[in-house]
């Protein structure tokens, strides 16, 4: 969730009200924000140096409500001291409307444009700074760090009409960018920001496209080369009387939400909002923009009503509507239907889902009636596998095993060759993204968990006995995630002996519980329909030779491989692996197999 | 040794070779009170006491313990107490022989003493330089300080103490604290300690041997015998009590046993936007390896088990109106997730964006339980009914590891569909809930949440703290959630959500959940925590 820093004192004059910190703390948690901080409370000296700030979180889909013009409107219609703004077009003084045509070659990087310009803007050090830093808060929100969108703002009176949007070869464009004295091409400008910390990470979005996306004016001046820069001809300063604003997009609807917010944040420091004729024949994109039209949606009072649990009437319902910037006009024909207009700044509503929680958000969540859903009946049930595997772990417990809960992910080593295990690559599922090397893979085993548990206790009064039950993962392309869990038991004791018994006698106790008798492998093999278990040496690498056992089980009828224990091989406890000092031995079964 | 002691008879206690609890009551037989310091001087303190107290707990004695200070002497002290203080021995030396070479000196009585008892000699007028020797002046002269060391060693105390600071000064003499004992005969006073067994034995029983038989005393102030136990970790007991909570209320377990899952069940099938901040590569865990996911289809094996769990519920519950069952379509299902991302439908406008089906199909490591709700409400439309499910499982997210934060938790979820919820009722299910583990004053704050409209976080005043925490996550599901699915539109579902870790850090004092989770966690911190018991704050 984005926070927001606004002036303390500023906010509350909007708001016509001194408030405390706890009476603002309450309004916002009644409206859906969160006061993270007022820096009025704050002992840091950085923050008693400057005039005190509320640090306020806003919902990650209230674009409307990223600058303190956002905030203040929003809280202002709120506590009914004004009604949202109505904002539309005015054609220009000399009834030419401003065109920018787009190129079709923009089709190869970044297609769409859309734009604005405010006239006769006034503005002031803070409203500047405002302006500035919600272009900042919508790329790096909305516009998921400008691939989607990415916004330039220009003194309009510095440039000249009709504008064109173009895709060029990066040699081609030459321009100073923004705060720069030099004049560079694409090419060059890509080199001179490498290392910049602010524009860096938007390189990449364009730097190896055979074309550039770039805005110029009637006499060929550079605008902007979006999303990275804007050129420094054109620069807004606090005294720029009109604005012209182009937005860049992948995103045929952020780009208009971006245009709706900019406009509907700052068009009340402007005399006039005129409308920008988008030219671009090529995929039907011509229009005028931005459509500062509201959008007519309609809700159901039944609906709103039985889900707030209130009985409200569609007029009572309109007056809480309009607390959210909503205008309800209710439906003349039929008495279940209001007709909601949906302001510019409302992107968020989608569904009358969406009109019915700003009905309870206006009412108040914590007034609503509580009723209890008491029709519902069910019968509880246990996923099996979890009362197996609880079973097992009581049982572990019971017996003097302790209970750890190391991570599911590991690194590939300590799941793999620390354990004298081969990867066949088609086994562990992989992480493509992980932030460490200590992630890496799903585990396959519990033996890596219980090892570097072991290890990080290793200073504890030996013997060391743990246990876990828990899954493991192994790509399985039959299913149609590709993979597939596994609920395995494992238990480790470290001594000043092996311990080979004590898993040994684990095993019994766990298998006795489980109602698998004990019988030779002799009995096993001999009689297909005799259950049970059974031990047989094994030779396996991650054991010391002639000191592992592999269990067997017959399920009626059925023989399955479950597992296998013994006393770990002496290159497991190498410093460079598990770093273990005494001997370990340990027990591994795959439980599905008695669900 | 009397028949049926089980345990070894008291060792008595020894110091330097020496029967002390038998010394003592041999003493006191003849002379009561004994003082410890006058009849046991030798004896350490501590060794004196253990004697005493082992003589008192049986009521063989009893003694007064007194606080006195001692003056001792030094090793320096004691050569001087044997050999007289250097200035003597020099003043000796000097008047057996009438006359030494000051080069000699130290021949004669030894470097030390001709270096500090020379300047003293000298200046107490006992000797005089004469030429390159020493001669006497007097012929008699009282060493005072080996005086005042024998009144020290024998009196253990100095009547003048000026001297006394001044020998102390000199370190001839340490002052140590010292405890003596008063010591008299208890009411049980015998020649010697009887013998004692430490436990009941069958032996006993049979007879009446026990009636006559002198058990040792108990120690009370001791712990018992340590239990050599293995435990539960502290994270399964909360899972526990949670458990029971949602069993208590009707609730089914879902199918989590799957940590990888599509893109599709655990974002878009649940109205997250492709573009969404949560599906970036800083937050989830993507798969490299198996590479894609198939659309979604059906899963028998899972179906028949969900089936089997909630047979008893169809049993007792079955409504006789609504037995059909519609099979369902796994195509539609894709086509109108596709749908109310992309163009809107049902009656949602929708996010208007170009979905992407290779995006949907990314496999990653589920971020939260909420896949598997999906993917057991979708199996609810088959014939949409009044249900409860709950999870508690592990998911995971790519986060920088911290104190507060690791790349797995669990969570814990409970979901419940029925026609005509209202909010009201979800905030009235959550106080009960939460009253469960405690926490009785709630309060609700409007949030954003992807799949749920309304969205609610849950805050519990915290009585410790004294402040409002977040403790948990609540809402409805969205109509573009439920409504491709192919759930009625009347058909309303809450769901709600805590992480495992939270309430049990706040619960067991963890501040660091690396501490809680993983393999740092300590076995013996594992092994002494208390039982849940969540309703107890």
């Amino acid at each position: 969730m984005p926070t927001i820093a606004v002036d303390k004192a500023a906010l509350y004059r909007a708001l016509e009200k001194e408030y405390t910190t706890e009476e603002f703390d309450q309004l916002c948690f009644d409206f859906g924000l969160e006061l993270d901080e007022d820096t009025s409370q704050s002992t840091k000296p950085e923050d008693l140096a400057q005039p005190a700030q509320l640090k306020i979180e806003i919902p990650a889909n209230r674009y409307d409500m990223l600058c303190f013009e956002g905030i203040a409107l929003n809280l202002r219609v709120f506590l009914q001291k004004q009604k949202l703004p109505k904002w539309s077009l005015t054609s220009p003084a000399s009834g030419k409307v401003e065109t920018l045509t787009i190129k079709e070659e923009t089709m190869q990087i970044r297609p769409l444009c859309s734009g604005v310009i405010l006239r006769n803007i006034t503005f002031t050090k803070e409203r500047y700074e405002s302006f500035i830093a919600l272009q900042d808060k919508l790329h790096q929100n909305l516009a998921r760090q400008r691939t989607l969108v990415s916004i330039g703002t220009h003194d309009l009176d510095t440039i000249k009409g009709p504008f064109t949007y173009e895709a060029l070869p990066p040699e081609q464009i030459e321009f100073i960018p923004l705060n720069q004295t030099q004049k560079m091409n694409g090419k060059q400008l890509m080199e001179f920001y490498e290392k910049d910390k602010n524009l860096g990470k938007f390189l990449p979005i364009i730097r190896d496209s055979p074309v550039y996306p770039v805005i110029y004016d009637s006499n060929r001046t550079v605008l902007s080369l979006p999303p990275i820069i804007n050129s420094n001809h054109s620069k807004i300063t606090l005294d720029t009387k009109n604005v012209l604003i182009e937005i860049t997009a992948l995103d045929k609807t952020k780009v208009e939400i971006v245009n709706q917010t900019l406009v509907a944040m700052f068009a009340g420091y402007a005399e006039s909002i005129e409308p920008l004729r988008i030219v671009s024949p090529h995929n039907n994109e011509s229009r005028d923009v931005p459509d500062l039209s509201p959008r007519e949606m309609v809700a159901e009072v039944d609906y709103i009503n039985q889900v707030t649990g209130l009985d409200k009437s569609p007029a009572e319902l309109g007056t809480l509507l309009e607390r959210m910037g909503l205008t309800v006009t209710p439906d003349t024909s039929d008495k279940n239907l209001l007709n909601v207009s949906v302001p510019i700044t409302r992107a968020d509503i989608l569904h009358q889902a969406d009109i019915m929680e700003d009905v309870a958000i206006a009412y108040g969540f914590n007034k609503l009636p509580r009723v209890y859903p008491n029709k519902t009946a069910a019968v509880a049930a246990p996923l099996p596998i979890n009362k197996l595997g609880d079973i097992v772990r009581v049982e572990s417990a019971a017996s003097g095993w302790t209970e750890v809960m190391p991570l599911i992910l590991c690194s590939h080593e300590e799941n793999f060759e620390w354990l004298n295990r081969k990867d066949n690559g088609g086994t562990a599922v992989r992480l493509a993204n992980p932030k460490t090397a200590e992630y890496q893979i799903v585990r396959t085993s519990l033996l890596p968990g219980l090892l570097k548990t072991i290890n990080s206790n290793r200073h504890q009064p030996l013997p060391l006995k743990v246990f876990e039950v828990s899954d493991v993962a192994f790509i399985d392309l039959t299913k149609e995630r590709k993979s597939r869990n596994e609920r395995h038991f494992a238990a480790a004791i470290m001594g000043k002996t092996s311990g080979f018994e004590q898993v040994h006698g684990l095993l019994d106790r766990i298998m006795l519980m489980l109602r698998s008798a004990f019988i030779t492998r002799e009995q096993g093999l001999a009689n297909e329909a005799l259950a049970g278990y059974w031990i047989e040496e094994v030779d396996d690498p991650t054991f010391l030779k002639g000191h592992a056992a592999s269990i067997k089980v017959n399920i009626g009828g059925k023989h399955h491989v479950i597992g296998v224990f013994g006393i770990l091989h002496p290159s497991v406890y190498k410093p460079q692996r598990f770093d273990l000092q005494y001997p370990v031995s340990t027990v591994e079964i795959n439980l599905e197999v008695f669900l | 040794m009397a028949g049926g002691t089980r345990g070894p008879v008291p060792v008595p206690v020894q110091s330097q070779d020496r029967n002390l609890t038998q010394d003592v009551l041999d003493l006191l037989d003849t002379k009561s009170p004994l003082q410890s310091s006058e009849d046991f001087p030798s004896i350490p303190q501590k060794d004196i006491k253990g004697a005493l107290d082992r003589l008192a707990s049986r009521s063989m004695v009893e003694y007064v313990a007194k606080d006195t200070e001692e003056a001792v002497l030094s090793e320096e002290a004691q050569t001087i107490l044997a050999n007289g203080s250097h200035e003597f021995r020099v003043w000796s030396a000097v008047k057996d022989a009438g006359k030494i070479l000051i080069k000699d000196l130290g021949n004669v009585v030894g470097t030390e003493a001709a270096n500090v008892g020379q300047g003293n000699a000298f200046k107490n007028k006992w000797i005089k330089k004469d030429g390159d020797s020493f001669i006497p002046i007097k012929d008699d002269v009282k060493d005072t300080t080996r005086d005042q060391l024998r009144e020290v060693s024998e009196t253990k105390s100095l009547s003048d103490a000026k001297a006394l600071k001044e020998l102390k000064k000199r370190k001839l003499v340490v002052l140590t604290k010292v405890i003596t004992y008063t010591v008299t005969k208890g009411p049980k006073y015998a020649k010697e300690i009887p013998v004692e067994v430490t436990d009941l034995t069958a032996d006993m029983l049979a007879g009446d041997k026990w009636e006559t038989t002198n058990f040792k005393p108990y120690n009370f102030n001791a712990l018992g015998a340590s239990q050599d136990a293995g435990a539960l970790h502290p994270l399964m007991k909360v899972r526990q009590e949670f458990r029971t909570i949602f069993f208590n209320q009707g609730f089914v377990e879902m199918p989590t046993g799957h940590f990888v899952d599509s893109g599709f069940w655990n974002f878009d099938a649940l109205f997250v936007p492709q573009q969404h901040p949560a599906r970036d590569m800083q937050d989830t865990f993507f798969i490299s390896d198996p590479p894609k996911a198939d659309k979604p289809r059906a899963d028998p094996e899972t179906e028949a088990q969900l089936d089997a769990m909630e047979d008893s519920s169809k049993r007792l519950f079955a409504s006789s109106q609504n037995t059909e069952v519609k099979p369902r379509d796994y195509e539609k299902y894709w086509k109108d997730v596709q749908a109310v991302h992309q163009d809107g439908a049902f009656s949602s406008i929708g996010y208007r964006y170009p979905w992407s089906a290779d995006e949907c199909l990314r496999l990653v490591l589920r971020t939260h339980t909420t896949a598997v709700s999906t993917w057991v409400l979708h199996r609810l439309a088959e014939n949409p009914r009044p249900a409860r499910y709950f999870s508690i499982d592990r998911v995971f997210r790519n986060e920088t590891v911290d104190a507060t934060h690791l790349a797995e938790f669990h969570q814990v979820e409970g979901v419940i569909a029925d026609f005509g919820l209202t909010l009201g009722g979800l905030m009235k299910f959550l106080e009960d809930f939460f009253a469960k583990m405690g926490l009785h004053d709630l309060r609700f704050k409007p949030a954003y949440n992807p799949y749920t409209e309304p969205s609610m976080e849950i805050f519990g005043f915290h009585k410790g703290l004294k402040r409002w925490l977040e403790i948990g996550n609540s809402g409805m599901f969205r109509p573009e959630m439920l409504e491709p699915m192919g759930l009625p539109k009347d058909l309303r579902v809450y769901g709600f959500g805590l992480s495992l870790e939270r309430p049990t850090m706040m619960k067991y004092g963890v501040d660091n959940i690396r501490e809680l989770l993983g393999h740092k966690s300590d076995l013996k911190w594992i092994r002494e925590q208390p039982a849940v018991r969540l309703e107890k704050e």
